[in-house]
């Protein structure tokens, strides 16, 4: 792509829309997976572009632990309805009859069984041979060395030290029966890039991202929504209302609030500019060690 | 109102946002050899243009202590080296790519590793960056493996560089070494088609010179690594600009829309435009540009569009659509520089998969020029390529396609090789010129042809491909089913591999490379055969599935029936016929298949004979019968 003649935005847009095209094309039974985030937004958005006048040839696949916000289901629904699309859920049904919860079991064993399990469950039920996704390299450094087209093998692991090499725009997305691929259109966005896209584009997000009056409750120095009745205050602990928003979107008791005012687009990129700490942070399976997000992406999770 | 953002500063965000989008844009990488520092460097770039967050940092002080090689300082490099096999060996091993942007431009960072091995991810990193930053240890000046990075990087068109040499503090900041690393590299560096190549010295560990002026290196006029990152005019990517576009995906919404979609891969176009499709030769012009975002009058090189033309005409994934005037080469053969990326070696012959823009098609290598020695970049012959060499070769194509030089155009002047059984990326090729012989040879149509002349036999050809070990019973049983055949009157011919050997392929050894050319032979000779109107009994060890693919796939569909002669290696060598197991044994010969020399058994034979149970008279009854069930032996029944 000739970077040099179209500004930084269009370039990104330009490149995403050339991989979702590829895998649409290369692949006989390829589906999205919709997290309801501003990523999934974006890629979602950047789908209705690649194939406009039609509609994106795959369905959306998202994976529900149960313990979303309400507010995404809601968002999800409406997003599915205005364009027409096809959305598949799955849940880890033997996960939600043993009670599975992000409280009783801990947020690692958790993340396991209700969110890599039920994905690669999802992704064998349907016989998917590739599976978009909406993370970028600048999230966390073992996706910093992920290929735009990303081998999986039958049991969906990774190898991260036998990747394909992947040059110029070529991409390979041969695989064997069984064996799939995970497609990354937005690899080069950094999280700026994501708002600025939204803001200029004027992409519908989750209204979570924007500050509003909200019941949180202080755990281990994070801040966390109490979004319905199944969250189990520990003794001393005091739900407050505060103005929060939230930088990511995930599982509500495992995702942190951050106080701010910001209840524009423009209010969030302006915070963005001056925030000192990065969005993953927010989110509390990554914390357990330096590596521990290549582990889970050794065992399948996105 | 809020209180962190309040109106004032809402200003200046609609300024900032404004001043980036005019931002441009910069891809390079950091290449050089191992422990010269490249990781550090990034990590340094990132720290210093305040991209680190301090969560980030935070976590990278715990890491530095745990993992961390410059002692009581936290180790910049952990910040890039993101894999846990990375972080305990302290190495790069795959490409890393990482984002940072100061208030002229917006950078993204190829981190390639330096260990040798790993070359291919150096590659990777190349290919889509404007520009290498090469680095050296002071101490070490100019290694095999930094030339080796200056060459890759000049093949794959990285048109600037510049040589980083770090490290400066650990020689005193001597101005006298600096000039000593830069008279050698300027030298070394004069043979390649680089527009700028910058040499700046550096301590990416202590951040002399990469984005703050050193006093330590006062006598250093040149600029900043930064400050030569940010001012760097990169020009255009593509030498010619002439319109390309691969088409990726025919866009059909409903019975009134056809069109077509893709990414504008040089030049421009405008509606109303007149276009050729280059493989077919069909012509049409523009009737509309469509995007979401509204229909556009003219779509330029790095859009994603979907055109629509003003007449039917057939046009699938994998064409390309030029302007008439300016159409790109298509031919089924080329000459490309390849770099060789696969652990298994690439052997002349064997066949591939060749990806160029958005069209698949079968490619094997015809002939290896020469090899490129990337140290001295001399020419040698070769005959087969090993895991990142380099070599000029010839390719032949199952199919013509479109393609331009790779120095007029990078999109549609590269490609990459696919191994057809592990469906790994195995190299990356250059094309340099397309080879008109293909297109002057045409085939000459004949009166008489394979069914008219089969119809006269009263039987259907086929090629009956018998493999298995040396002694295997093979011959012994294509002997008798040849028998029995002629004994119903049918024409048959045997290609036996021993007596092969003795004529048409009698300069061949017992190599890979030989075997793989045998068996071509071989396979070709039997397509004549089959093309006369034979049935064709092969018995050949033919040990590698890639070869056998190769020979079916040179036959119509359903000519070609794979025999597995199935003996166990044991009883092979217990029969011996003549002597060569004991030979192999003693040493006295190499590359024995089953001794020293692998035997790939077929997956999914047309015909499997277990031997041990059975006489060759049976086995051969055995095939007889099946060539009656599937119609090969005509009408009357024998």
């Amino acid at each position: 792509m000739d970077n040099h003649s179209q500004s930084h935005l269009k370039g990104l847009e330009n490149e995403s829309i050339h991989i979702i095209r590829e895998v649409a094309a290369e692949f006989e039974n390829p589906v999205m997976l919709y997290s309801i985030g501003k990523d999934s937004a974006v890629m979602l958005h950047l789908a209705l572009k690649a194939f406009y006048p039609s509609k994106p040839p795959f369905p959306l696949l998202h994976v529900d632990t149960t313990w979303k916000f309400k507010e995404m289901i809601l968002f999800r629904d409406q997003t599915v309805k205005k364009h027409g699309l096809d959305l598949i859920v799955h849940r880890n049904e033997e996960g939600v009859k043993n009670n599975i919860n992000p409280f009783d079991h801990g947020s690692s064993n958790y993340t396991h069984e209700m969110k890599t399990e039920a994905l690669k469950d999802a992704l064998t039920k349907y016989g998917f041979d590739a599976a978009f996704g909406g993370a970028r390299r600048d999230e966390e450094k073992s996706r910093a060395k992920e290929r735009v087209f990303s081998f999986r093998s039958s049991t969906h692991g990774w190898d991260p030290k036998n990747q394909r090499p992947e040059l110029w725009s070529l991409y390979n997305g041969r695989t064997g029966k069984g064996e799939s691929i995970r497609a990354f259109p937005l690899s080069n966005w950094t999280e700026l890039d994501i708002w600025q896209y939204i803001l200029s584009e004027g992409i519908d997000i989750v209204p979570l991202y924007f500050s509003k009056e909200r019941p949180v409750v202080e755990r281990d120095g994070t801040l966390l929504m109490l979004d319905d009745d199944r969250f189990p205050l520990r003794e001393g602990e005091k739900v407050e209302q505060k103005q929060v928003r939230f930088r990511t979107l995930g599982c509500y008791p495992l995702t942190g609030a951050v106080e701010s005012s910001a209840d524009t687009l423009e209010g969030i990129v302006s915070e963005m500019l001056v925030a000192r700490t990065s969005e993953r942070s927010g989110r509390l399976i990554d914390h357990d060690s330096s590596g521990s997000m290549e582990k889970k992406k050794r065992e399948g999770y996105f | 109102m809020n209180e962190i953002a309040p109106v004032a500063e809402a200003f200046d965000l609609s300024q900032y946002i404004s001043s980036q989008e005019n931002k441009s844009f910069l891809r390079f990488l950091t290449c050089g050899s191992v422990d010269d520092g490249k990781s550090t460097l990034i990590g340094r770039l990132l720290y210093d243009t305040k991209l680190i967050f301090e969560d980030q940092l935070a976590a990278l002080e715990k890491d530095s202590r745990k993992h961390g090689t410059v002692s009581d300082d936290i180790d910049l490099a952990l910040l890039v080296d993101g894999l846990e096999a990375e972080r305990e060996q302290g190495i790069t091993i795959d490409v890393a790519y990482r984002f940072f942007s100061t208030d002229k431009r917006k950078f993204i960072v190829a981190d390639t590793p330096g260990h040798e091995q790993y070359t291919r991810n150096m590659a990777t990193g190349a290919s889509t960056a404007d520009l290498a930053i090469l680095l050296v240890d002071a101490r070490n000046g100019l290694l095999t493996q930094t030339r080796r990075h200056a060459f890759i990087a000049s093949l794959l068109g990285v048109r600037n560089v510049v040589l980083a040499i770090n490290k400066i503090d650990l020689v005193d900041f001597d101005q006298t070494r600096f000039e000593e690393i830069k008279a050698e590299f300027e030298t070394f560096s004069s043979g390649f088609d680089f527009d700028s190549c910058e040499v700046i010295p550096l301590s990416a560990r202590f951040g002399d010179n990469v984005t703050n002026r050193s006093e330590k290196l006062s006598w250093f006029k040149g600029p900043t690594l930064l400050e030569h990152l940010e001012q760097i005019d990169i020009g255009s990517k593509h030498h010619s600009s002439e319109f390309r576009f691969p088409v990726q995906w025919v866009n059909r919404p409903n019975l009134d829309f056809r069109g077509f979609s893709g990414t504008v891969r040089g030049g421009a176009i405008n509606v109303g435009d007149e276009i050729v499709v280059a493989q077919s030769g069909k012509t049409s012009h523009i009737d509309k540009i469509v995007t979401m975002d509204g229909d556009l009058i003219s779509a330029k090189d790095g859009q994603s569009v979907t055109l629509t033309l003003k007449d039917e005409i057939d046009i699938s994934r994998g064409d390309v659509i030029a302007p008439v005037h300016s159409r790109p080469d298509v031919s089924d053969q080329f000459a490309a520089h390849l770099i060789w990326m696969s652990e298994d070696a690439m052997l002349p012959g064997r066949p591939y998969l060749l990806k160029c823009g958005t069209r698949t098609v079968g490619a094997s290598v015809t002939e290896i020029k020469h090899k490129i020695d990337v140290n001295t970049f001399d020419h040698h012959a070769a005959k087969q390529l090993e895991l990142n060499e380099i070599a000029f070769c010839n390719l032949a194509l199952s199919e013509r396609i479109a393609f331009d030089p790779y120095e007029a155009n990078k999109d549609t002047g590269s490609f990459i090789l696919i191994d057809r059984m592990t469906n790994e990326t195995v190299a990356a090729g250059l094309i340099w010129f397309g080879l008109r012989r293909a297109t002057n040879v045409h085939l000459q149509a004949l009166d008489v042809d394979k069914a008219s002349r089969s119809a006269l036999k009263n039987q259907k050809p086929v090629v009956l491909w018998f493999t298995g070990l040396s002694g295997s019973g093979k011959s012994t049983v294509a002997n008798a089913v040849e028998r029995k055949l002629h004994g119903l009157g049918r024409h048959t011919y045997i290609l036996d591999g021993d007596n092969v050997r003795h004529g048409l392929n009698k300069d061949l050894g017992f190599t890979d490379v030989d075997r793989v050319e045998n068996i071509r032979r071989v396979a070709e000779t039997s397509k004549l055969f089959v093309d006369a109107g034979m049935i064709t009994l092969v018995s050949f060890i033919s040990p590698f599935k890639a070869e056998r693919r190769l020979a079916r796939e040179l036959m119509d569909a359903g000519e070609f029936y794979e025999i597995f002669v199935d003996t166990p290696l044991a009883d092979c060598e217990s029969r011996d016929p003549k002597g060569l197991y004991a030979k192999a044994r003693r040493g006295e010969i190499s590359n024995f298949t089953g001794v020293d020399s692998a035997y790939e058994a077929p997956e999914n034979p047309e015909i499997h004979l277990k031997t041990t149970a059975k006489t060759a008279e049976a086995l051969a009854d055995e095939i007889v019968e099946r060539l009656l069930t599937d119609g090969f032996l005509g009408q009357n029944k024998p």
